[in-house]
């Protein structure tokens, strides 16, 4: 059983890892400051949450669980609406693009 | 080599290439953002070490530097290209960069070269702790052994604050810091701002209270829960739920400078009732420690936001 945890950990963490790659990728490669912020949504959003969902087995006890699902929470939250915010600052034409 | 080994690796060498991009990048902007990256980088390497009271303080001071620097460099750009021709000469480059070396390699020298083991206080500090109920070395040390040391640091802020209004123009003086964030009468902003600033600041504030209450005996502190608090209040200005108040509001004199105030007053009595300035009796360590750190975080709250609001900008009440 715990073979199988720590399996499901490694391959939750390691595609967690690949969409941060992948955002990474995107933000460097893309052309324009839209695409960027969309390569790098898909680090936060599906990136953070699959490390999260691979640590969940790992954690010590409900607390420490609700307190990682917590973590991914607000990042999505606090992602999501500075997103939104750059993109209507790049729409506009502020700030260095 | 273990995984540990090579964490703290990356961590360094991530610590170098940011700290070289700070140095190297073209313009302010970009400077700016890798030494945002600097700070989180270095908070990390606080966690390694496990430093986790540092690491929280680095995490908190390079936010705030990273939003003061921000602001300073969106001022800057206009005059930033004329700056960059009037390079200094040469020989004044690389005397420069002679000292920094030197500098650097003294540090290392320092540190490398320190006796093995280093000295240190901790097995004496751990030794007191029980005196004092707390169960977190750090805040005993910053509020019970080097006390003196913590109060000085949050006039020094104060300090600060005064720098940054003494920039306001006379006719200003007294009036409210920063541009008006919406016109009066207007609805607050919609859309993902306001959003935030609606569903964040209940979780931030629990949040920042809570490192000032667990810093008793676990990582945290009045700085850090500060800080938490401070940006709370900025997320909702920025969105127009809350103006800055005139700085000649008396209440929010009274919140400045109530920290420091409490802390002198504690200083001073322990001439009455033990051995001298900032001394506690025994047993009333711990309540007077949450004496001193509860106005103390209202206090350093309150000066963080307002220099981040900077100095007053818009005339005293009573003239519009």
């Amino acid at each position: 059983m715990s073979l199988a945890l720590d399996a499901f950990t490694v391959a939750a963490v390691a595609a967690g890892a690949c969409f941060f790659l992948a955002g990474t990728a995107g933000l460097l490669r893309f052309p324009d400051p839209l695409s960027r912020l969309h390569a790098l949504t898909k680090a936060d959003n599906l990136g953070l949450g699959l490390i999260v969902l691979g640590l969940l087995p790992q954690a010590d006890g409900v607390l420490a669980g609700a307190k990682l699902i917590a973590v991914w929470g607000l990042a999505q939250l606090a992602g999501t609406a500075v997103t939104q915010l750059l993109a209507r600052a790049a729409r506009r034409g502020e700030g260095p693009a | 080599m273990s995984a540990g080994f090579v964490l703290d690796a990356v961590v360094a060498a991530l610590l170098v290439a940011v700290a070289t991009g700070a140095i190297a990048a073209r313009t302010a902007f970009a400077a700016v953002v890798a030494f945002v990256a600097y700070g989180l980088v270095l908070a990390l390497a606080w966690v390694r070490l496990a430093a986790v009271d540092v690491a929280l303080t680095e995490a908190a001071v390079g936010a705030l530097t990273g939003v003061l620097l921000l602001a300073a460099a969106a001022r800057l750009r206009p005059s930033e290209a004329a700056a960059e021709s009037e390079l200094p000469s040469a020989g004044l480059r690389a005397a420069a960069a002679l000292l920094c070396a030197v500098v650097a390699a003294g540090l290392a020298a320092v540190v490398l070269a320190a006796a093995e083991p280093a000295p240190t206080l901790a097995p004496l500090a751990a030794q007191q702790l029980p005196a004092t109920d707390l169960g977190n070395p750090v805040t005993a040390a910053l509020l019970a052994w080097r006390a003196i040391d913590t109060l000085l640091e949050k006039v020094v802020l104060l300090a600060g604050l005064l720098g940054v209004w003494s920039l306001a123009p006379d006719r200003l003086w007294g009036g409210r810091p920063g541009a008006a964030l919406r016109a009066r009468g207007a609805a607050p902003r919609d859309g993902a701002l306001g959003l935030l600033a609606r569903l964040l600041p209940p979780i931030g504030i629990v949040v920042g209270v809570y490192l000032v209450w667990t810093a008793a005996d676990h990582p945290g502190g009045a700085f850090q829960g500060s800080t938490i608090l401070a940006a709370m209040w900025v997320l909702a200005r920025m969105a127009g739920f809350v103006d800055a108040p005139a700085v000649s509001d008396r209440r929010l004199r009274a919140a400045l400078v109530a920290g420091p105030l409490a802390f002198f007053a504690v200083g001073l009595l322990g001439f009455a009732w033990a051995d001298g300035f900032l001394a506690y009796p025994d047993g009333w360590a711990k309540p007077l420690i949450v004496a001193i750190e509860v106005p103390m975080t209202i206090s350093v709250a309150a000066t963080l936001a307002l220099l981040l609001a900077g100095p007053p900008a818009r005339g005293p009440e009573s003239r519009g």
